[in-house]
């Protein structure tokens, strides 16, 4: 025991586990995903507040593998010190994030610091250089050393940033001397980023980069005693950004190298490096050529042949290896890769192999999807590959139904019952039909009732199946009064199966404060799909189940008690006196347009080649939970392949609606001589006689002195100044033949495609919306004849003149489209109708008003009090109680 | 009084370090008046159960304690300073006592260990300043429901461990400890102050750390294991570095293996005496944590070791004797390149 024990001078690190890098650590993966520089979705999340999805995204890189995440928030338009504290506060409360240590990343001083003092383990701070002399190195050092942190030094100066082998050497040189001989710093705790520089620039003092910085590495390894190497590993194919396949190659050739010289650790995006034994023979030696500068035509070389595998596509890649392996590999091949081709031949092999259908089901069937399922729960595959792998699953299991009928013994054990329904009143189901094929694939038994279900079948239906939980959708206003009514119902039917609430105008707020305390037992408000997963497990799970409940509940009080809180605080001015600081116009200079004509006109089956350049695909995209901006998001170092994927399918499918004629786009709009009276509009009819009445709300929220209370009346010229002005209105619908289409799919198992085509017909009933109103202002009302704006000008608004929908933030009452409806004959028309809620449907409808003068603007109404309730409830000569209904989410009140 | 380095004296054998303060205080059956004395008698706040304000009111009997400890063996005596950060001392509201009572607990243990030492010049006698955890962790939120939320934060514990510091330092300690380590966090911000103290001073102090594994998960209380632990304190100079409390002796032998496996200073190790009973006492007998802690020893894991919670006089006692001719752990080397 008088032995003297070696322990050996290893980076050391920690968060709640240890991380010790050893000579025989092959390579440190740094988890590049947090980092706000680097990731526009990540940066989007930390914008908009969303820290919740932010930690998600953490999780999910150390889920992937990473074995330190690096967290930057340098960003201009955000406060990075607290960003930065607030995100590793929330990430040190999660076990699974924090079990790795964290490397704290920003070129700003008081971030860094702020960083170090929320880190129970031993981090690492990145960066710190010469670049500001001498003097601020060694204090910063300093203090990084009495932090206990490992630092990552740049290869930068005075002079500025080393771009070749001499000067990347001479810095870390002169760093490490400094580090480790003035500052005391264990030079093992030292970690150089000696700059990974992009190549492939076509600039030829660039081709050296790759090469530089292997040898410069080696340099440091051989010369620096106990130093590390790190580097951000993407910088080095900048070049080639859009072309993942060259990209991946490129990185892991270069991974290969520079470890083989002694690269310790780098920033890299695991999803963006392949198997480097597998990269192609002739691509790998076109990407060594490049970084290893082995040719002076290497660059045009490698472009060239990019060029190539790109323009060839999937289909020249396009592998059927796969189709080698056993009947079991290939079922979970086609199911993760979502491939049908090939599903009826190899699910009869199985069934003849296993000699049951049911141990299919349960055996190679059920193992696929559980792949799929973790491959999604953790980040690697996405929602529209989830719905395909489902598709691929619904095909298979009714190829084996009619042998199942013959062997009905066996029933498939499930994970729960979900019973979904879109609420009475309410059309709108893409949501909630993702959120049942993503259950489903979690092997939850689904049964969905549809749209417009009232809610004592919902309650009827679940008693008889015995469902383990119920899931109401809804997209409307009206449907959050709906589910507040089914909550009550399920309360005094003694209910107790926990409630899901979700549906794009549903929030955790309005769960927590206007759901919930309706009914004892569970009430959870489903963000997206999922996260429908994740509640559904802890609802069902019976050790968890209760103490999860008391969570949500817990934190739905919480909430509950905040918002209220915040009520009080509003501020409201009366109506009369809102109404004094009406929107500003000078009536008496103003000359309006007169239409082309008044009255109504009717568009049959308007050309939906016209309206297709129109449509606006962010919002597809984030049907299918893909966030980010067309047409940026199809080359998102995340889900840009994805994307692009889904784009191509839409395409195709747009392809055949158009060219087969399987949509009909129907329109009606209408104008008449209008003039405003407080904050109706009065419509006049050819005779001049006043034939109807618009009304609507104006903003009460007191604003700072000066500023105005919008109504949309303001823009209509009032009825004392004499001016003949016109207010305009239309519904339009893209969802003519829509059911058949939905239909066949869901014939043939295909949710896929059932969702795709009711997603594609929704933009294309925006995009109609969108080419009749320029159609209306250039030509039928003609107001803006010269007028000539590109798609993201439409987008952005960038016209005169706007076109509210009613239930939208600027006039939130549903009620109002009774009276457009009545007025255009919509349903006659252009074949929509309104349900009893005021929902259209076909769902892929837009309706609303046009208004023409160039002050007129989109604004929310927000909170409106009492008094003008009051008023309006006379107004449309409604009881005020029905009016409170309608108007709930904008009450500024306790009715 | 000149006394031989510490680090000499723990190359040749295993330092005993005292037992539990509270356990003892808990004997004398001290009333609400016994606590208040004469110069709180009229305090707002109820005071029965501040122990460490005794520092000030019932000196005499924290002196005699030390004492008993000294007498029974112990080499090193810990101040009766646990709480007496300004942070800790918010309960009482007696924030503003902070630096007092660490300089009261460091001169009256100061005191019991010179007179010890003079009654046996041989074995001398030190005084550590115990720097507690306080009762709010930086990197834990106390709301369920805000994870992101801190009771604390870093800089407002670099102050008030600024201040302990300072107050144990002026009573005259020899030692700095650490101790009771539930948030990592906390410890970093303690040996953050601490560091800064003893440069801006011009002083050099040795700084013992000694952190609690809360159960057999072999966590820390703010989910660090062993090895993650000693990482994040790693970049101090430390005299030891070590566990106490939560754990009996046997529970504690994983995790102190695992430290006395990585720790490139000195061990220590001050367990309780077993783990509560159904009645919440700690009732391990002193020959029964002196034999666990013996074969500690000679397994070659320990350099310091006492008794936490429960333990006493006779415990350290039979400790002591326990140790009497084991070989302390040696420290390791560092592989040169």
């Amino acid at each position: 025991m008088n032995e003297h024990k070696l322990i050996k001078p290893y980076l050391r690190l920690s968060g709640l586990e240890p991380l010790t890098i050893t000579p025989e650590t092959n390579f440190v993966n740094i988890g590049e995903r947090t980092n706000v520089t680097g990731s526009r979705a990540f940066a989007k999340m930390i914008l908009e507040n969303r820290f919740e999805d932010a930690v998600s995204v953490a999780k999910q890189q150390v889920e992937n593998g990473a074995q330190v995440i690096d967290i930057n928030m340098d960003e201009g338009m955000l406060d990075g010190k607290e960003a930065m504290v607030r995100f590793l506060n929330l990430i040190a409360s999660e076990p699974d994030i924090s079990r790795v240590p964290f490397m704290i990343d920003s070129s700003k001083w008081e971030i860094i610091e702020a960083g170090l003092k929320c880190l129970q383990g031993k981090g690492i701070v990145n960066s710190i250089s010469l670049k500001e002399g001498e003097e601020k190195f060694i204090e910063y050092a300093k203090k990084i050393k009495r932090f206990g942190a490992a630092v990552v030094i740049m290869a930068f100066d005075e002079q500025g940033q080393a771009d070749s082998f001499e000067r990347r050497i001479e810095i870390c040189k002169r760093s490490y001397d400094i580090l480790t001989k003035k500052v005391k710093f264990p030079p093992q705790d030292i970690i150089f980023d000696p700059n990974i520089l992009t190549v492939a620039t076509g600039i030829d003092d660039h081709n050296n980069y790759a090469v530089d910085f292997i040898r410069a590495t080696k340099w440091i390894k051989d010369h620096l005693p106990l130093a590390k190497v790190s580097g951000g590993i993407s910088n080095i194919s900048f070049s080639f950004r859009g072309n993942d396949l060259v990209r991946e190659a490129m990185h892991s050739a270069f991974l290969f190298h520079a470890i083989r010289a002694g690269l310790d650790m780098g920033i890299v995006n695991a999803g963006m490096i392949t198997v480097y034994d597998e990269i192609p023979k002739d691509l790998l030696e076109r990407v060594e050529d490049v970084l290893l500068n082995r040719r002076s035509d290497a660059t045009e070389r490698l472009v060239e042949f990019a060029e190539k595998i790109k323009s060839k596509g999937k289909q020249a890649i396009k592998d059927e290896s796969w189709r080698n392996s056993s009947v079991e590999e290939r079922l979970k091949h086609a199911l993760v890769k979502g491939i049908v081709d090939y599903i009826d031949a190899d699910t009869e092999e199985a069934r003849l192999k296993y000699n049951a259908p049911l141990k299919v089901i349960e055996g190679p069937l059920m193992d696929g999807m559980n792949v799929v399922g973790d491959l999604f729960g953790s980040g690697k595959m996405f929602l529209p590959q989830v719905v395909k792998s489902a598709r691929v699953m619904k095909k298979s299991v009714a190829y084996l139904m009619p042998f199942m009928e013959q062997d009905k013994d066996n029933v498939q054990q499930k994970a729960g019952k979900i019973l979904l329904a879109t609420v009475k009143g309410d059309v709108h189901d893409i949501g909630k039909n993702i959120v049942g094929v993503v259950l489903a694939c979690n092997n939850y038994e689904i049964v969905d009732l549809g749209v417009m279900v009232p809610a004592d079948k919902i309650l009827s239906t679940a008693k008889e199946i015995q469902a383990d939980i119920i899931g109401l959708s809804g997209l409307i206003t009206p449907s959050l009064d709906e589910m507040v009514h089914i909550a009550r119902e399920m309360e005094r039917q003694e209910f107790k199966t926990p409630l899901l609430i979700g549906g794009a105008t549903t929030s955790r707020v309005h769960a927590a404060v206007k759901i919930a305390p309706n009914y004892s037992h569970p009430v959870i408000h489903v963000l997206d799909a999922s996260r429908s997963v994740p509640v559904a497990g802890n609802l069902l799970n019976k050790e968890h189940s209760k103490q999860f409940a008391l969570q949500v509940r817990q934190e739905y009080d919480l909430l509950r008690e905040n918002h209220l809180k915040r009520k009080d605080e509003k501020n409201f001015i009366s109506i009369t006196e809102a109404r004094k600081h009406k929107t500003a116009i000078d009536w008496t200079s103003y000359n309006p347009q007169k239409p082309t004509f008044t009255g109504v006109r009717v568009f049959d089956d308007y050309e939906l080649n016209l309206i297709r350049p129109k449509i606006d695909w962010t919002p597809f995209f984030s049907t299918w939970e893909l966030y980010g901006k067309y047409p940026a998001i199809l080359n998102d170092d995340v889900v840009g392949s994805e994307a692009r994927k889904l784009f191509d399918d839409a395409n195709v499918m747009l392809d055949d609606i158009i060219t087969n004629k399987k949509l009909q786009a129907r329109g009606v709009i209408a104008f008449y001589r209008a003039a405003s009276e407080t904050d109706d509009v009065i419509l006049y009819d050819e005779n001049g006689q006043e034939f109807s009445r618009l009304h609507f709300l104006r903003q009460q929220i007191a604003k700072a002195t000066g500023q105005e209370y919008y109504c949309l009346a303001d823009y209509i010229a009032p009825k004392e100044s004499g001016l003949a002005d016109y207010i305009g209105m239309f519904a339009v619908t893209a969802g003519i033949g829509i059911e058949s289409l939905v239909k066949k799919y869901e014939s043939e198992h295909d949710d896929y495609n059932s969702i795709l085509v009711k997603a594609v017909a929704d933009r294309l009933a925006e995009g109609f919306a969108e080419v009749m109103h320029e159609e209306v202002r250039k030509t039928h009302w003609g107001y803006a004849s010269e007028e000539n704006c590109t798609i993201a000008q439409l987008i952005d608004e960038a016209y005169t003149g706007i076109r509210p929908a009613p239930g939208y933030p600027a006039c939130p009452d549903h009620t109002e489209k009774e009276r457009i409806f009545n007025i255009l004959q919509a349903e006659k028309n252009a074949g929509i109708h309104l349900t009893e809620n005021f929902a259209m449907y076909p769902a892929s409808s837009v309706s609303g008003f046009y208004f023409s003068h160039p002050k007129s603007k989109y604004f929310g109404l927000g909170k409106i009090n009492r008094d003008q309730v009051a008023e309006y409830a006379t107004r449309k000569n409604k009881p005020q109680s029905y009016i409170e209904k309608w108007l709930s989410p904008n009450l500024g009140y306790n009715p | 009084m000149q006394k031989p380095d510490i680090k000499q004296l723990l190359q040749d054998r295993i330092l005993i370090i005292d037992g539990a303060m509270g356990t003892m205080i808990q004997r004398y059956t001290l009333s609400e008046s016994d606590f208040r004395g004469n110069r709180f008698k009229d305090w707002p706040s109820d005071l029965k159960g501040n122990n460490d304000l005794l520092n000030l009111t019932q000196p005499q009997i924290i002196e005699a304690i030390h004492k008993e400890y000294l007498m029974a063996g112990a080499d090193i005596i810990e101040t009766n300073t646990f709480s007496c950060t300004s942070i800790a001392m918010e309960d009482y509201k007696m924030s503003s006592l902070a630096y007092e009572l660490n300089v009261e607990g460091a001169r009256i243990a100061r005191k019991a260990a010179d007179e010890i030492t003079a009654l046996e010049p041989h074995k001398p006698r030190y005084v550590a300043g115990a720097l507690g955890p306080t009762n709010k962790t930086a990197s834990i939120s106390p709301n369920v429901n805000d994870p992101g939320y801190r009771g604390i934060t870093f800089d407002e514990l670099v102050v008030a461990y600024k201040e302990q510091t300072k107050g144990l330092i002026d009573g005259g300690v020899d030692l700095l400890l650490v101790e009771t380590v539930f948030d990592t966090l906390n410890a970093k911000a303690a040996l953050y102050a601490i560091q800064e103290f003893l440069e801006d001073n011009n002083l050099d102090v040795p700084v013992m750390v000694s952190g609690t594994i809360t159960d057999q998960s072999g966590r820390t209380l703010s989910g660090q294991t062993t090895e993650a632990f000693y990482n994040s304190i790693s970049h101090v100079n430390l005299l030891s570095v070590g566990l106490n409390c939560a754990l009996g002796a046997e529970l504690m032998r994983p995790y102190l293996e695992e430290l006395s496996d990585k720790a490139l200073c000195h061990v220590s190790c001050y367990p309780n005496a077993g783990l509560p009973n159904e009645m919440g006492e700690y009732d391990e007998s002193p020959q029964h944590m002196a034999n666990t802690i013996k074969e500690f020893a000679k397994s070659g894991m320990l350099n310091i070791v006492g008794g936490c919670c429960g333990t006493t006089p006779a415990h350290i006692k039979a400790i002591a004797d326990a140790m009497k001719n084991m070989k302390p752990r040696v420290l390791p080397i560092i592989e040169s390149v």
